[in-house]
């Protein structure tokens, strides 16, 4: 009875909607194990890097020492002393390249979009900040050291490290506040402009602010990066394992620049004193990266 | 404070394109003209000429005379900011600075001025908001940030915006169109409101908007594709909807166009 009913209820075309058909379920399955696959294999070693630095490089930095004592003295097998001098010279040394590159890239951004559009030198500068992030950074630091050290006879100290640095830094805080520019909408200008608001005053107060927590991240990204770098700081600095707080002159060391001398140190304590190294730098810019999300967070536009 | 306008054969351009051809039109104090026509018939750009605010966009320039109670705006010792602070402008999406509370955003005028008494800030606030009808909804949240406030009200905080600086003129740019019917009804009461005070010049594509605001009328249309616009006529908001002189008004009008 039932089944009669349904049968005459039934159109006599077919149904609109079918079921998947398996081709599709194939090819579903095929796709979602290939994303899947993927993500385990950037997840794998990412995980696995992170897992050696902790396990090599836990115990050393957990020592009190390490923290507040250099290698001033140490023979290579005596394993004691810490890494205070390095993580000074990172710190003082992206502080540095910081304070010098973020006015410089950030002006240099507000020039390109709120007053050079269409004009050459904004396209030459344009260009030249394009070249610029390509270049690799030991020829940075050669050309730091060809011009600051041979032609203006200065010694290897951190500030020609920063120097070095700079020329890394600053195209990424250009590219970054040109991109967080460009997306501050139109509006927002004219609105200021029509309160009779200055042109200059509307780039700070509104612009900027309205920008702020993006140019934020590109800073503390860039910053990052540059910490890590190795190479600018062997040709323009040296390694001292000694404290050295004077930026201006003599060798300082930084966090690569140990790993880098230790890591020919065949004794236990060379191998201790690399891993934890290598785990304060993870540390330093794992914190630089936090500070970033506060402060992009405290500063991002609230509805 | 409000002051007459007076458009003298203005030409305006943008880069090699002849967008308007040829306006003059008077605008009195303490009146509500509206600017209506098709879309691209120049229009808008005649209401950003009148506070030199249609130079902002690369390659854009006016010809001809914009005299505010017989000032020439565009004279060369004019500095355009001052004349933006004289005539405000009222844009057609609402547009709070989105990194400021509300009573920043009604204040920012005078505060980016250098205003720093907070008294005065304070007082300045209350008036414009209570200006534009915002100040009731608004008053015991002025310190959260402008752009949670729904669309009608950002716009409302937009006129609380302008009309705080005290300009002598108000330029409205389509202000409704973003907006529903209730807080549309509620920008064009303000409008009726802020005529005593200001001389008004609103474009609207509402027709209906038109009749119900203003005094005066100015028919604005496209000669052809790719010809600049131009003036058609000017007259009484009455005169326009019950018996233009012109035949292309009436068509616009009553629907005929085109």
């Amino acid at each position: 009875m039932t089944t009669a009913m349904m049968d005459l209820e039934r159109p006599a075309t077919g149904p609109t909607f079918q079921g998947v058909s398996a081709g599709r379920k194939a090819k579903n399955v095929l796709a979602t194990t290939l994303v899947t696959l993927a993500f385990l294999l950037a997840v794998v070693p990412l995980v696995w890097v992170l897992w050696s630095v902790v396990e090599k490089g836990l115990e050393p930095i957990l020592r009190a020492d390490w923290w507040s004592h250099s290698l001033s003295g140490l023979r290579p097998y005596e394993d004691m002393g810490g890494a205070y001098h390095a993580i000074y010279g990172t710190v003082v040394q992206g502080l540095t390249t910081a304070l010098l590159s973020v006015p410089i890239g950030v002006m240099v951004g507000v020039y390109l979009v709120e007053y050079g559009t269409g004009t050459r030198l904004a396209r030459i500068t344009t260009f030249m900040v394009d070249i610029l992030t390509g270049v690799p950074s030991i020829v940075a630091g050669l050309f730091i050291y060809a011009l600051w050290i041979t032609i203006f006879g200065f010694s290897r100290s951190a500030l020609a490290v920063s120097l070095a640095l700079l020329l890394l830094m600053v195209p990424v805080v250009v590219r970054t506040t040109e991109e967080m520019l460009r997306i501050v909408p139109n509006e927002l200008r004219e609105a200021s402009y029509a309160l009779g608001i200055p042109k200059w005053k509307t780039i700070v107060k509104v612009v900027l602010p309205t920008a702020l927590s993006g140019i934020v991240t590109g800073i503390m990204l860039g910053l990052a990066r540059v910490m890590g770098e190795t190479a600018p700081a062997l040709v323009v600095g040296a390694y001292a394992p000694y404290i050295n707080f004077n930026v201006f002159d003599g060798n300082m060391a930084n966090l690569p620049l140990l790993m880098n001398d230790q890591f020919a140190n065949p004794e236990t304590a060379g191998f201790n004193r690399t891993w934890g190294a290598a785990m304060t730098l993870v540390l330093i810019i794992m914190l630089f990266n936090l500070l970033a999300t506060v402060i992009s967070r405290w500063s991002a536009i609230k509805k | 404070m409000a002051k007459r306008i007076d458009i003298k054969d203005v030409n305006i351009y943008y880069g090699k394109f002849h967008a308007v051809d040829s306006v003059t039109l008077s605008v009195p104090p303490r009146s509500v003209t509206a600017f209506i026509g098709p879309s691209g018939c120049g229009k808008s750009t005649v209401l950003r000429s009148l506070n030199r605010m249609h130079e902002v966009t690369p390659g854009a320039r006016v010809e001809g005379r914009v005299l505010l109670d017989g000032e020439d705006i565009y004279a060369p010792s004019v500095d355009p900011v001052e004349v933006r602070r004289t005539i405000g402008m009222v844009f057609q999406r609402p547009n709070p600075f989105p990194t400021m509370s509300i009573r920043d955003n009604v204040v920012a005028g005078l505060k980016l001025a250098g205003v720093r008494n907070r008294k005065k800030l304070d007082e300045v606030c209350e008036r414009s908001l209570r200006g534009a009808n915002l100040w009731e909804e608004v008053k015991d949240r002025l310190d959260r940030p402008g752009g949670g406030l729904s669309g009608g009200q950002q716009q409302r905080l937009c006129i609380a915006r302008a009309i705080a600086v005290q300009p002598d003129v108000l330029l409205m740019d389509e202000p409704c169109s973003a907006l529903d019917p209730i807080s549309t009804l509620a920008i064009e009461d303000l409008i009726t409101e802020l005529k005593q005070d200001f001389t008004i010049v609103i474009v609207t594509h509402n027709m209906q908007q038109a009749a119900r605001v203003s005094d005066q009328t100015a028919f604005f249309n496209l000669a052809g594709v790719g010809q600049p616009g131009r003036l058609v006529e000017v007259d009484d908001t009455e005169k326009i909807f019950s018996n233009p002189s012109q035949k292309a008004t009436e068509d616009y009008i009553s629907g005929r166009f085109g």
